[in-house]
C-alpha cells in the first residue's frame, strides 16, 4: 500500500494544527484517503504540539509512528521525533545550522528569518515549509496553492509566494514522488464536525454547549456554521444550565443536543435524571479524555462508559451509541437524535478525544441521514402527556398547541401529568417507560448495530475510535475485529451473530479495567485476553500488533 | 366575557393558611385576566421547582414543566428560546432561586431573558421541615442549625439589581390585589421580571403578623423605579429581619433588548425549515 505520513511539530501558537489539516488537504487533492492526529497539551502558548498526517491508498482511521518528512518549527521537533525517521525520510528544519539526524536527509532552511526580513507575518512560515514539502515529494504547486486559497482568509497572497519560494528550495532536494491517485477529493472532517452534521441532517435545531476540551470545537463549529446548517447555538453559564435549557427547548417542540467532556457530563446528570422521569427527548454528545477529574484535558481515553450507561438516579431508557470513525459519527448522531425523539429517550453519543479532534476522510451516504417522524398529538380529544400506550410512546403536543394543556414533571405522576403517590399509577408508569425499550430493540434489529471485519476464529473486540487500529492491526494478522455501534439497548442478537465461530476473544480498549469486556461479561460474553492502555494516547496499529502477537 | 377555568383535579396539600394559596389566588387571576386580554391559554406555560411552591403547577391547568430543584430559570430560559411567542412563568421557592439555583439566577438577570420568575420567599425550607435559607435571618434556629444560623440573609432584590435585572418588585401573599398587579406588570414586561414575594410559612416561620403590621407599598409613596440607586437603596431598605419597615411594589423598571432578540435575531426556531443537504458545507472540507 503506498503511503505517506508527514509530522509538523512547534510550540503552541505555531498554527501546528492548521498547518497539519493542510497537510491533509493537500494529499487528499491527490487521491488519498487521509487521517491527521493532533498532539498537544493543555496550554494557550509554549510547550511541543504536534501534527502526524497520515495519507494512504486505502482508508486509514489511525497515524503511524513512522513518518517519511518531519517539518520541525524548532530543535526540541526533531529531538522528539527522530525515532520516527526512516532511511529515507526528510527533515526540514527552520534554522541555519545543519543538524545532524542519523540516516536521514535534514535540510535546514532559516524560514522564520526569511518570514522576518520580509515582514510577513509569522504563521506565513508554515506555507514556506509546506512548499519545501511539496518540492521534496514533488507534489504539483498548484495543488498546495488551491490549498491556500481554499484554507487561508489573511495573507493569501504572502503564503502563495513563500509557498513557491519553498517549493523552488524543495524541489531540490527531492526525496520521492507522490503519486496523484484516480479519485476524486473527498470531504475531510473531524469526529465533532461528523457528529454535528449527521446531527444537523437529522434536524438539530439548538446546539448548548459550555467549553470543554475535547467537546469545545463542537461548540465552535456549529456556531460557526449556524446559518448554513439551520442551527442555533448557545452557551450558557454552566453543564446545568446548558442540560436544563436543552430540556425546556425539546419540550417547546425544538430538537436539541448538548456536548461535553465526563466532567460536564458529572454536572449534567441530574437532568438526565429529568429526562427519564418527563420523557423529554434531548442528545448528550460526551467526549471521552482521561479522567477522574480534570485528568489529562487534551488527550484520549474511554473510561466513561458504565459512567454513561449508569448515569442518572433511577431506572430509565437512554440509547447509547458509539461511533469509531466520521462515517459512523455522521450516521449515529442522526440516529441518536431521532431515536430520542422517536422514543422520548435521552440518547447519548460516546466519542472521545482521539475521534472527535482527528480529522480523516469522510465517505458517509448523506442521504441516509434525515429528520424522522415522531409521534405526535392529533387535535382529536384530550390531550394527555403521558398517556399510556401500547409502546409506552405517549404521542407529543408542545405549548402553543390550542387544545393541549402539556404538563411535563419530575414527580412521578398520572396520564395527564399531575404529581402521584399512588402504588398503581407509579406502577403503571414506570412500565410505560421501560417498554419503550422493546420497541427500541425491535427497531435496531433493522439497523447495522455491530459491525464485523475480517472473519477467523480468534476475533479482537473492541468499541469508538480504538476500531480504526485494531482493525488495521488485525488486517494484517487475519483476524476478526467486532464492534458494537450501540451500547444501549446493547444489541446481543448481533453479538451472538457475530460471536459465531469464535474461539478466542480479545478485548481492545483505552483504560485500565476493561470497561467493554466488564459489558460484555453481564451478557454472557467471557472474553480470554485484555489489551488496554491508558496513557492517554490511543493506540497505534503498529503498536498492537506487537501486543496481539504475544496473546495470540 | 367568560373566565376561563384553571381548576385541576390535584388535591391541595399545602397547610391550612400557608401564604402560598395567596399567590396561587393571585397567579391564576393574573392569568385569567391575561387571557381576558388577548393572550391565547395554550401560549403561557408555568414553571416550579420544588418545594412546597413547586406544586403550584399541578394547582393550575395550563401548560407546565415541573423542575428539578433550583432548576426552574435554565428550562424557562430554553423554552422562551425555543419558542419567544410564548409567555413564560416560573415559579421557585427561596432555596430554590436563591440558594440551589442562584447562578441561574444572576445569569437569567444578567441576560435578560424576558421571562417572570415569581419567588416564594417564605424565609424557610418548608418542605423538608424547617431549616435556614439564604434569606432567613441570622441566628434563625432551624433543625440544620439548632445554635442559630451563622450566616447574614442574601438581598435577592440587590442581587437582582446588581445581576442587571430589568424589572425588581417584591409582594406579599396576603396581598393579593397588589400580587396580581405585579405579577401582570411582571409579565407585560420585556425582559428579566423578578417578583419576590413574602409568602409566610404558618408551620415553620409565621410572618403573618410582622408583614401585615410593616409592608408598605413603594407606588403609593413614591418611588423613581428608572433610578438604579434609589432602587438600589429601597433594596437596602430592609433585608429579611424582623424589624423596621418592609417595602414592597416595583424597586426598579428598565428596558432593555432581551436574550432571545439578541440571540435569534429575526429568527423563528419552530419555523425554521430542516436542512435537506449538508453537501454546501463538506464542500469546505475538500
Amino acid at each position: 500500500m503506498r503511503e505517506y505520513s508527514v509530522l509538523i511539530g512547534g510550540q503552541a501558537g505555531d498554527g501546528v494544527r492548521q498547518a497539519g489539516q493542510m497537510v491533509a488537504r493537500i494529499f487528499n487533492r491527490l487521491g488519498y484517503y487521509v487521517f491527521g492526529y493532533d498532539d498537544y497539551p493543555s496550554l494557550i502558548r509554549g510547550g511541543h504540539n504536534f501534527s502526524l498526517v497520515r495519507a494512504a491508498e486505502k482508508r486509514v482511521l489511525n497515524h503511524n509512528p513512522e513518518v517519511d518528512v518531519i517539518i520541525a518549527l524548532n530543535k526540541e521537533t526533531v529531538e522528539k521525533h527522530a525515532w520516527r525517521l526512516n532511511n529515507n525520510s526528510l527533515v526540514i528544519f527552520d534554522g541555519k545550522e545543519q543538524i545532524g539526524v542519523e540516516g536521514s536527509k535534514v535540510l535546514a532552511v532559516p524560514m522564520s528569518a526569511e518570514v522576518r526580513k520580509r515582514r510577513y507575518h509569522p504563521l506565513t512560515r508554515n506555507t514556506y515549509a509546506l512548499g519545501i514539502m511539496a518540492g521534496a515529494l514533488q507534489i504539483p504547486l498548484e495543488i498546495l496553492k488551491d490549498v491556500v486559497r481554499s484554507m487561508l482568509r489573511k495573507h493569501v497572497e504572502e503564503n502563495l509566494e513563500l509557498a513557491e519560494l519553498g517549493y523552488e528550495e524543495g524541489k531540490n532536494h527531492a526525496i520521492r514522488r507522490v503519486e496523484k491517485l484516480d479519485n476524486d477529493p473527498r470531504p475531510v472532517l473531524t469526529g465533532n464536525e461528523a457528529v454535528a452534521l449527521g446531527a444537523a441532517k437529522a434536524g438539530l435545531r439548538f446546539y448548548i454547549g459550555y467549553p470543554m476540551t475535547p467537546a469545545s470545537s463542537l461548540l465552535h463549529y456549529l456556531a460557526a456554521h449556524e446559518d448554513e446548517l439551520n442551527v442555533i447555538t448557545v452557551h450558557p453559564e454552566n453543564e446545568i444550565g446548558v442540560a436544563m435549557m436543552a430540556i425546556g427547548a425539546a419540550y417547546a417542540g425544538a430538537r436539541t443536543m448538548v456536548g461535553t467532556a465526563g466532567g460536564g457530563f458529572a454536572l449534567m446528570v441530574e437532568s438526565l435524571s429529568l429526562t427519564g422521569q418527563n420523557e423529554i427527548p434531548v442528545v448528550f454528545v460526551v467526549n471521552q479524555r482521561p479522567a477522574p477529574a480534570t485528568g489529562v484535558p487534551t488527550y484520549t481515553a474511554q473510561s466513561d462508559l458504565h459512567f454513561v450507561l449508569n448515569a442518572g438516579h433511577g431506572e430509565f431508557p437512554r440509547v447509547v451509541v458509539s461511533p469509531g470513525d466520521v462515517d459512523e459519527a455522521f450516521y449515529l448522531a442522526g440516529k441518536a437524535l431521532n431515536l430520542a425523539w422517536k422514543y422520548q429517550v435521552p440518547a447519548i453519543i460516546l466519542s472521545d478525544k482521539h475521534l472527535a479532534e482527528s480529522y480523516m476522510t469522510a465517505t458517509f451516504d448523506e442521504s441516509r441521514v434525515k429528520p424522522e417522524e415522531p409521534v405526535l398529538w392529533k387535535p382529536n380529544g384530550e390531550f394527555k402527556r403521558y398517556l399510556d400506550t401500547e409502546t409506552g410512546v405517549s404521542p407529543m403536543a408542545f405549548p402553543g398547541t390550542p387544545g393541549a394543556i402539556v404538563k411535563v414533571t419530575s414527580y412521578e405522576h398520572d396520564e395527564y401529568g399531575i404529581t402521584t403517590e399512588e402504588p398503581e399509577v407509579i406502577t403503571k408508569m414506570v412500565e410505560k417507560r421501560m417498554r419503550k425499550v422493546k420497541y427500541i430493540v425491535e427497531e435496531l434489529k433493522r439497523e447495522e448495530t455491530v459491525k464485523v471485519y475480517g472473519e477467523g476464529e480468534t476475533a479482537i473486540v473492541t468499541w469508538g475510535s480504538t476500531k480504526g487500529a485494531v482493525v488495521e492491526a488485525a488486517e494484517k494478522l487475519g483476524l476478526k475485529v467486532i464492534q458494537p455501534l450501540y451500547l444501549e439497548p446493547f444489541p446481543t442478537w448481533a453479538m451472538e451473530e457475530a460471536l459465531k465461530g469464535v474461539k478466542k476473544l480479545i478485548d481492545v480498549e483505552v483504560n485500565y479495567g476493561g470497561a467493554l469486556a466488564r459489558l460484555l461479561k453481564t451478557y454472557g460474553i467471557h472474553v480470554d485476553a485484555k489489551i488496554l492502555r491508558y496513557d492517554g494516547r490511543p493506540w497505534t496499529p503498529h503498536e498492537l500488533e506487537e501486543r496481539l502477537r504475544e496473546v495470540v | 366575557m367568560t373566565v376561563v377555568s384553571l381548576e385541576t383535579y390535584a388535591e391541595n396539600t399545602w397547610c391550612p393558611g400557608c401564604g402560598d394559596f395567596g399567590i396561587l389566588a393571585a397567579a391564576k387571576a393574573a392569568i385569567q385576566e391575561l387571557v381576558r386580554e388577548g393572550t391565547p391559554l395554550e401560549n403561557i406555560v408555568i414553571l416550579s421547582g420544588i418545594g412546597c411552591h413547586g406544586k403550584i403547577v399541578d394547582y393550575i391547568n395550563v401548560n407546565s414543566f415541573y423542575s428539578l430543584h433550583g432548576r426552574v430559570l435554565p428550562a424557562a430560559t430554553g423554552i422562551k428560546m425555543a419558542n419567544p411567542e410564548l409567555t413564560v412563568i416560573g415559579f421557585a421557592g427561596d432555596g430554590d432561586a436563591y440558594g440551589e439555583g442562584v447562578e441561574h439566577f444572576v445569569f437569567s438577570a444578567k441576560r435578560n431573558t424576558d421571562i417572570v420568575l415569581v419567588v416564594h420567599n417564605n424565609m424557610v425550607y418548608g418542605l423538608t421541615t424547617g431549616q435556614y435559607t439564604p434569606t432567613s435571618p441570622k441566628g434563625y434556629q432551624g433543625k440544620s442549625t439548632p445554635k442559630g444560623s451563622p450566616e447574614e440573609p442574601m438581598n435577592p432584590i440587590a442581587l437582582a439589581l446588581a445581576s442587571g435585572a430589568t424589572f425588581v418588585a417584591r409582594g406579599y401573599a396576603a396581598n393579593k390585589k397588589h400580587l396580581i398587579w405585579l405579577i401582570k406588570e411582571a409579565v407585560k414586561h420585556r425582559g428579566f421580571a423578578l417578583v419576590d414575594v413574602l409568602q409566610p410559612c404558618v408551620t415553620f416561620y409565621n410572618t403573618f403578623p410582622y408583614f401585615s403590621k410593616h409592608v408598605y407599598d413603594l407606588q403609593e409613596e413614591g418611588h423613581d423605579t428608572s433610578d438604579f440607586m434609589a432602587a438600589m437603596e429601597k433594596a437596602r431598605e430592609w433585608n429579611h429581619r424582623l424589624e423596621g419597615r418592609v417595602p414592597i411594589g416595583i424597586f426598579y423598571k428598565v428596558e432593555k433588548p432581551t436574550f432571545e432578540e439578541e440571540l435569534l435575531k429575526g429568527r423563528r426556531p419552530r419555523q425554521m425549515p430542516y436542512i435537506d443537504t449538508v453537501s454546501h458545507v463538506l464542500k469546505q472540507h475538500i
